[in-house]
């Protein structure tokens, strides 16, 4: 597999050396170039270091894993691919979303999964395998958001979780009564035998990270969905 | 995010640089931040390195850095650095201050020429001391006096702007990428035990020497990403208190806030925080009843002060670093720590870049400010 040491590059000669080329790579010792990854698509791209802002922003079916933090506004608008993040993503990961998945072993930070949407076979899903910030699945118009809360006993989300929700769906995984929650949001619990629905992105994450099932089907879930009397939904769609 | 003000009577300016839509920025604005916990020295270079892994954050406009600890030979005097236009503006302002203090040295800022760095204003540096006689019949106390001399040169000596009026500490701040500032300013020849920097994009205002962050008062120093809703509100306040916002920086009124609520009032810096960046009656709705009443307290007692819009601010004082975010966090910062060392910065490659491994990196909450003092300090109002 062909290596880049982005350390060799500036962050915009970086982009073009990683377009240039085709198929699998590996880039080493990122350091908050910014972009990488943009729009790509039919390939694995493998990172270590810390990438920049922005990473596999309009991603269109590449998969790309990161073996270390990640900072903010990973996956912005991207269509489809898979995100990888073996370890903790910072602000507005998923930002405007619209297709494929991201899943982070660690944490998110504020504004996870914010705008993100869907539409027919488009549904994009985030799993972090932490907690998130606050502010989580903000204005969430469609797309699926997990929120595994491993090694925590609190509620794995900051506050104004949901605010402004008008479509899509949150599992919080946690024992923990949820804080108080925006008018905009529906909170129904689910225990360990109702959660087939999202079974494949467990699946998934326990593999990808090794994490066993039992651990990850251990709590029971919080599913947050819009509320059908939300002032949200009457304001787009007026008649 | 806004628009780049460039001074109109710069013709040759105008025609460097590339039209709208010829360039993109990636936009931003960018701090960063490191203090030895064990009060440690040690020499600028690393901030120099941090900031520049943000480079595109900011787009040549400004740069600047504060350093704490860096004149223990002369820790008991204000270091007053000053920009002046011309040798007339510092004649009268050396005359001021010939006045107003005993001048233990003074000397030009050592700096190395650069390309990247161009239309210096003469900049000097004097270590002075109150004059006993002056103070005395001044009936203030020796900050309020020397504060209050900064203030009359920023606002009655023409060409004069000072800076930076600490004790053992310095701003250093220029027109220019920060780590091209850095060099200028050979901030790597400096050992201190906290450093702050700031890389301008700057959204309002014309980039000036003075207008770089930081932006300081006494040992007070700001550096800011963000953009405050709040400006006027919060400057009309803070002017009916002796303070003059010279510059029409947000950043400016946010240093002299922090100086009037901790100098002169008091507040402790996490107190502070309760009132820069208040948590909503929401969130202070769903507080335990002690918490609530403190925390309705100082909303109410300092509503003047709260800063709206988005901001992540590292402020620098004697002994210590406090970083914050407004309570919806609309900008990044991370805080990590490594053996005695804690960094801040806008973005976590900043961190890496000096220490590769860490012991601990978590991102800070809106609102919560994170505030490092040098061996346990208190960092409680002197």
């Amino acid at each position: 597999m062909k290596k880049i040491n982005a350390r060799d590059y500036q962050w915009q000669e970086l982009n073009d050396v990683v377009r240039a080329t085709t198929g699998d790579i590996e880039l080493e010792g990122c350091l908050g170039e910014r972009f990488i990854a943009c729009g790509a698509a039919d390939r694995k791209i493998t990172i270590s270091g810390v990438p920049g802002n922005a990473l596999g922003a309009y991603l269109n079916g590449a998969e790309i894993e990161c073996l270390q933090n990640v900072q903010d506004a990973v996956g912005d608008t991207m269509n489809s691919g898979r995100i990888i993040v073996r370890g903790s993503a910072g602000d507005a990961l998923g930002y405007a979303m619209r297709g494929g998945s991201i899943y982070v072993q660690g944490d998110s930070g504020y504004r996870t999964g914010i705008h993100m949407k869907e539409y027919m076979e488009k549904r994009p899903v985030i799993v972090v395998g932490g907690s998130a910030g606050s502010f989580l699945g903000e204005y969430l118009a469609g797309g699926l958001i997990i929120v595994l809360g491993l090694g925590s006993d609190t509620f794995p989300a900051g506050g104004f979780t949901g605010t402004g929700m008008h479509g899509g769906e949150i599992w919080l995984r946690s024992d923990a009564l949820p804080p108080v929650l925006p008018e905009q949001v529906c909170v129904t619990r689910v225990e360990a035998d109702g959660i087939s629905g999202i079974m494949p992105y467990l699946s998934d994450f326990s593999q990808l990270f090794d994490v066993p099932m039992s651990e990850l089907t251990a709590k029971g879930f919080w599913r947050l969905t819009p509320n059908a009397k939300s002032p949200y939904k009457r304001l787009y769609t007026p008649n | 995010m806004g628009q780049i003000n460039l001074p109109q009577d710069n013709a040759l300016m105008r025609a460097e640089l590339p039209r709208e839509g010829e360039f993109r920025n990636p936009s931003g604005c960018a701090i960063s931040g490191m203090i030895s916990t064990s009060g440690k020295r040690f020499s600028g270079e690393d901030i120099i390195r941090s900031i520049s892994v943000m480079h595109d954050r900011s787009n040549g406009l400004g740069g600047g850095f504060a350093a704490y600890g860096i004149y223990p030979e002369y820790k008991d005097f204000y270091a007053l650095h000053i920009f002046f236009d011309d040798s007339a503006a510092k004649h009268e302002c050396e005359a001021f201050l010939e006045r107003h203090f005993d001048i233990i040295n003074l000397s030009k800022i050592p700096t190395r020429k650069s390309p990247a760095i161009t239309d210096e204003p003469l900049i000097w540096r004097y270590f002075v001391t109150p004059l006993p006689t002056k103070l005395a019949s001044s009936q203030l106390d020796e900050r309020e006096f020397v504060a209050r001399c900064v203030f009359r040169v920023n606002t009655r000596i023409k060409g004069c702007y000072v800076f930076s009026s600490g004790k053992n500490m310095g701003v250093f701040k220029a027109v220019g990428f920060p780590e091209d500032v850095g060099r200028f300013y050979r901030l790597e020849e400096y050992e201190g035990y906290a450093f702050t920097a700031h890389g301008r994009y700057p959204t309002n205002t014309p980039g000036w020497w003075g207008g770089a962050h930081p932006f300081a008062l006494l040992d007070y120093s700001v550096v800011h990403n963000g953009e405050i809703s709040s400006y006027d509100a919060n400057r009309r306040s803070i002017e009916m208190h002796g303070y003059k916002c010279t510059l029409q920086t947000d950043t400016e009124v946010i240093a002299y806030i922090i100086d009037y609520l901790n100098r002169r009032k008091g507040l402790s810096m996490k107190e502070i925080c309760s009132v820069i960046a208040a948590p909503f009656w929401q969130t202070i709705a769903q507080m335990p009843p002690e918490e609530r009443a403190e925390a309705e307290y100082l909303r109410n007692a300092f509503s003047s002060y709260l800063i709206t819009g988005p901001f992540s601010i590292i402020v620098g004082f004697e002994g210590g670093l406090m970083a914050l975010n407004d309570r919806l966090k609309l900008r990044s910062m991370v805080v990590a720590e490594r053996d005695d060392m804690v960094y801040i910065s806008s973005e976590e490659a900043a961190i890496r870049v000096i220490s590769p491994e860490l012991d601990r990196l978590w991102y800070p909450e809106g609102g919560q400010g994170v505030i490092i003092t040098v061996n346990g300090g208190d960092e409680k109002c002197r």
